[in-house]
């Protein structure tokens, strides 16, 4: 079986706990304003690699005395990984006979079915919600939230960890309503052990030029600390959950 | 026995020289944490206040403050000198006033004259007049013997760095000798040895006789020098005080002695400690009195000063003496050697601020506390002034109780000793390799003369071919040219009071290098695993190349290229040795350029792998900058390839990253760094630098130094001051990578 990989790093603390070997799988069916890893749209891109199982896990092993260390492990990221799922479950069934740690990260903007054949293998997902209004989601995203929130309490049921991660984009997700919503949506799921916030931040921009797209974002400037720390509280206060801020 | 020792553990250390098992007997391990120290003292903080105004004179007068050109320095040659005697605990300059340097002519005329010219002054036309008629230094011994082809090798810059015109360095006077048996009991071993000595008349024997006795006397001014202070060394120091003064006075002497680039001062915390513990359990110090001891002791070690050529600044930036200080490590015996006075000693980056000296070394091994380790990462991530070393890797080579010259050279104390020999730039050979011995810059024939590559494409096999008999004949040149340097160094600027602080048996290294070990890697990767087309400019010299496909490259843990990297070290190991040295020093090589790779870039063609003409190499072991696709676990790993057998004299490697990568909170980032340093080293991986830094920082630091006088940050084996860098070098650490995911 081929994975395509759009691109790994070796060294993340950001992907889930200690340090992490993250994947950045090629491919996403989403069209987020904000992206900014637009080159990871495509499923099948001339800058992507493929990789078999028995490569990737080669890689993936390299970092065994890391993960050991840290308590970390291995995040699939992307793009959206679940678009090859059935290449994720090879790689984590052999973690599992490995002892390292699984992750991935995920809109789940994904049939559920998918990711039930999962979990039996998977320690820990981050679940990003993009936005809790779900035509807010539409415009923001290109499709529609209730598959997202409905695989987040499904997971939830399962008693998988959970790390919430919501994109904080001035303007476009930080309505307080908005806010509020997430914030009690989370306090209702026993899984979740924390919720991330990441600032929005224009470093992308230049990938949408290089890829002849346009950027909607251009005049949106990154939330002010002080934004972060006032959501922070009050996300925190709703859902009981500790908040980060990335 | 002297009553110094009372209430210190018996051993054989009480019979003969031997600091190691003093060490042993009397260490107690510390487990706990940093909670027990010290901030400054009133006293500290007034004399630093003024040290530090000295400083800002010193950086305002661009970089040196005075200049003493009339008085060739020795151990007893200036009259005693003070910061502030009233605030000063520890006494001692090297010359009559703060931060003035003095010239030290035995290893070079012509240097020493060219150091003085650039800071407006000159020596005393009787004193140039003594030396041009009637007394031969370092330097001129090694030109009257070195033949043309090493003149040429000097010049195209394929060996460089040499110690030819001033002080070796990397030598470990094993200082703690003074305090634990003071002066007399040492010259009488000397004596002894000196009779014990075989009656046979030879050149190695009469040299040793020679030498002794030139330890004898060393020893003797050095004591004259302690009387001029008011102390008398002659006997061991009695209290945690005197220890510290008086090994203090053994390290200065060696400083005045001698202007070697790198002047170690070994492994001194844990001995100490001994003292301190002893002096605290019996009420006679409490622990705002040990720190400060041990803050001013590191006051002074920041005021060595030597006179430099400007030339010599363009290779190491920054002013740097290598005071390395080695912290923790194990004993054989599975105990940690991390005590209260280890702590003490990083402690004086929070009670001094961060600064490059002294160069704190951690000795990792996996028996070091959590505690000491976390304090270490804490300080890491905050100053940027740490190095980790692998003690257990080191420890089956040179036991328990080594030091490290410099960066990443070890040696057991007292024991052993090195002969530097800078490095040899490997990148550049490369191209000899096709241009058949010529020069790619100068067009000049010196390798072995073959024709200029000729085919379309580089064929792997034959590239190789070519290359390893370039290195044979490289190899040659560079021992016997170390074999010259070494034989005047010792005839004409002798370390006398160094060597009288070892044993008289000595096991010498000879320490060679390698620069560029990246770039050659990837450019022989390039050949293997793509398609390179030579092209060759209009004197037939090939000064470019077209690269065709993809190749992999060193640094992102793949096993195809990172395998030549270490075929590489394993080849010009094997060649280096099959070529006797002097003294029948063992060959060891480092992979180490401390900031030297740019200039090495500088003087470098464009390579196979894509590296431009004159764009630096990699320093030390480090990946080619930007070349790692994987992060930096990746990097590691592939650094962590290569063989500490094969490069016994250090593998620099240097990991810069900023804070938010290492994690959220302090906790997590101390944490990950701790981690990632173990998950390295239990990979048997040799060296690291830790800088932890942002961008931002450095670029503002390049466009106002003056809002960061102590910005400190690690360049492959040692610290330096960023704003003491050229402007280019400044920009060569910016462009190194940052590990930061966009």
């Amino acid at each position: 079986m081929i994975g395509r990989v759009h691109s790994i790093d070796t060294f993340s603390t950001l992907d889930g706990p200690g340090i992490r070997t993250v994947i950045f799988m090629q491919g996403c069916h989403l069209r987020c304003k904000y992206c900014h890893n637009p080159d990871t749209w495509k499923i099948k891109s001339p800058s992507s690699k493929e990789y078999s199982v028995d490569e990737l896990m080669k890689i993936i092993k390299r970092g065994k005395t890391y993960f050991e260390a840290s308590d970390g492990g291995i995040t699939f990221s992307g793009g959206e990984p679940l678009l090859q799922y059935k290449f994720i479950k090879e790689i984590f069934i052999r973690c599992r006979e490995e002892k390292i740690s699984t992750a991935f990260d995920s809109s789940l903007y994904i049939s559920s079915n998918k990711i039930i054949d999962l979990l039996p293998y998977t320690d820990l997902i981050l679940a990003d919600i993009k936005q809790m209004d779900n035509k807010k989601s539409l415009y923001l995203t290109g499709s529609s939230n209730l598959l997202n929130l409905r695989n987040i309490e499904l997971i939830n049921e399962y008693g998988i960890p959970l790390w919430i991660r919501y994109v904080v984009v001035p303007g476009w997700t930080d309505a307080s309503g908005d806010i509020k919503k997430m914030a009690h949506f989370a306090a209702g799921l026993s899984s979740v052990e924390r919720i991330d916030l990441l600032p929005y931040h224009s470093l992308g921009m230049h990938k949408w030029e290089i890829l002849g797209l346009k950027y909607q974002l251009q005049d949106t400037i990154p939330p002010a600390q002080s934004l972060l720390q006032k959501l922070s509280k009050e996300i925190s206060a709703i859902s009981g959950k500790t908040v980060f801020i990335q | 026995m002297f009553n110094a020792w009372n209430d210190f553990k018996a051993g054989r250390w009480m019979q003969d020289i031997d600091v190691r098992d003093f060490v042993q007997k009397n260490y107690r391990p510390y487990d706990g944490n940093s909670s027990f120290l010290s901030s400054p003292t009133e006293r500290t903080i007034k004399l630093w206040d003024k040290c530090q105004e000295l400083l800002r004179q010193e950086r305002k007068k661009g970089g040196v403050l005075a200049v003493d050109p009339h008085t060739p320095i020795g151990i007893n040659s200036h009259s005693p000198a003070y910061i502030d005697p009233d605030l000063e605990i520890i006494v001692g300059l090297q010359t009559d006033e703060p931060l003035k340097r003095g010239i030290n002519i035995y290893g070079g005329l012509r240097t020493t004259l060219k150091a003085c010219q650039a800071y407006d002054c000159e020596p005393d036309a009787d004193l140039l007049d003594f030396f041009r008629l009637h007394r031969p230094t370092h330097n001129d011994g090694v030109f009257s013997v070195y033949t043309d082809e090493m003149l040429l090798l000097r010049k195209a810059g394929i060996i460089t760095g040499l110690p030819d015109s001033y002080g070796r360095g990397r030598i470990i006077g094993d200082y703690r000798r003074v305090p634990l048996y003071g002066i007399n009991y040492l010259i009488e071993a000397k004596k002894n040895d000196l009779r014990w000595l075989n009656s046979d008349m030879n050149p190695t024997s009469i040299q040793l006789r020679e030498n002794i006795s030139g330890q004898i006397n060393a020893l003797q001014t050095t004591k004259e020098m302690a009387v001029s202070y008011g102390y008398d060394l002659s006997f061991p120091a009695a209290d945690a005080r005197e220890a510290v003064q008086y090994l203090y006075f053994a390290y200065l002497a060696a400083v005045k002695e001698q202007n070697g680039a790198a002047m170690s001062i070994g492994r001194i915390s844990t001995f100490l400690d001994i003292y301190f513990e002893r002096d605290l359990s019996n009420g006679l110090l409490d622990e705002s009195e040990a720190q400060e001891l041990i803050d001013q002791l590191v006051m002074k070690l920041r005021f060595v000063r030597h006179l430099r050529t400007p030339e010599y600044n363009d290779i190491f930036a920054g002013d740097p003496n290598w005071v390395t200080e080695s912290l923790g490590g194990c004993g054989s015996d599975g105990r940690h050697l991390v005590t209260k006075n280890s702590f003490r000693f990083l402690q004086t980056l929070k009670n001094l601020g961060p600064a490059p000296e002294p160069n704190m070394t951690v000795l990792w091994s996996r028996n070091l506390p959590h505690s000491f380790l976390e304090f270490c990462a804490d300080l890491s991530i905050n100053t940027c002034a740490l190095q980790y070393e692998n003690d257990d890797i080191m420890r089956p080579y040179y036991g328990d109780d080594y030091g490290i010259a410099c960066c990443v050279s070890a040696m057991r104390m007292g024991q052993e000793s090195q002969f530097f020999g800078a490095r040899c730039n490997l990148a550049k050979l490369l191209l000899y390799a096709l241009n058949g011995g010529r020069d790619e810059i100068s067009g000049e024939q010196l390798g072995v003369e073959m024709p200029v590559y000729n085919q379309e494409y580089l064929d792997f096999d034959e590239v190789m071919r070519r290359f390893t008999m370039q290195m044979e004949w490289l190899a040659e040149k560079y021992v016997n040219t170390m074999n010259v340097i070494h034989y005047m160094h010792d005839k004409y600027a002798y370390e006398s009071l160094q060597f009288a602080l070892h044993d008289t048996e000595i096991k010498y290294y000879m320490a060679f290098g390698v620069a560029g070990l990246s770039v050659v890697a990837d450019s022989l990767s390039a050949i293997k695993y793509a398609r390179v087309k030579p092209i060759k400019n209009e004197n037939g010299i090939i000064s470019d190349f077209l690269i065709e496909g993809s190749f992999p490259k060193f640094g992102n843990d793949d096993e195809r290229v990172d395998i030549l990297a270490v075929d590489l070290l394993k080849t010009f190991t094997h060649q280096l040795k099959k070529h006797p040295t002097y003294k029948n020093a063992v060959h060891t090589l480092s992979v180490l350029t401390i900031t030297s790779n740019v200039m090495y870039g500088k003087h470098t063609g464009t390579t196979p792998d894509g590296r431009k003409k004159g764009e630096p190499l990699a320093p030390g072991a480090n990946p080619l900058h930007g070349r790692e696709e994987n992060g930096a676990l990746a990097a590691c790993n592939s650094v962590a390839r290569l063989p500490y057998s094969y490069a016994r004299d250090g593998i620099s490697f240097t990991f810069s990253t900023v804070p938010s990568t290492l994690g959220k909170s302090q906790e997590e980032r101390i944490n990950n760094l701790l981690a990632l340093l173990r998950g390295y080293f239990v990979q048997d991986a040799h060296h690291i630098n830790v800088n932890v830094l942002n961008v931002e920082t450095l670029r503002e630091a390049m466009e106002h130094p003056e809002k960061y006088p102590d910005l400190t940050i690690r360049v492959s084996g040692y610290a330096v001051h960023f704003i003491k860098l050229k402007r280019e070098q400044q920009e060569e650490i910016i462009m190194r990578t940052f590990y930061k995911r966009m």
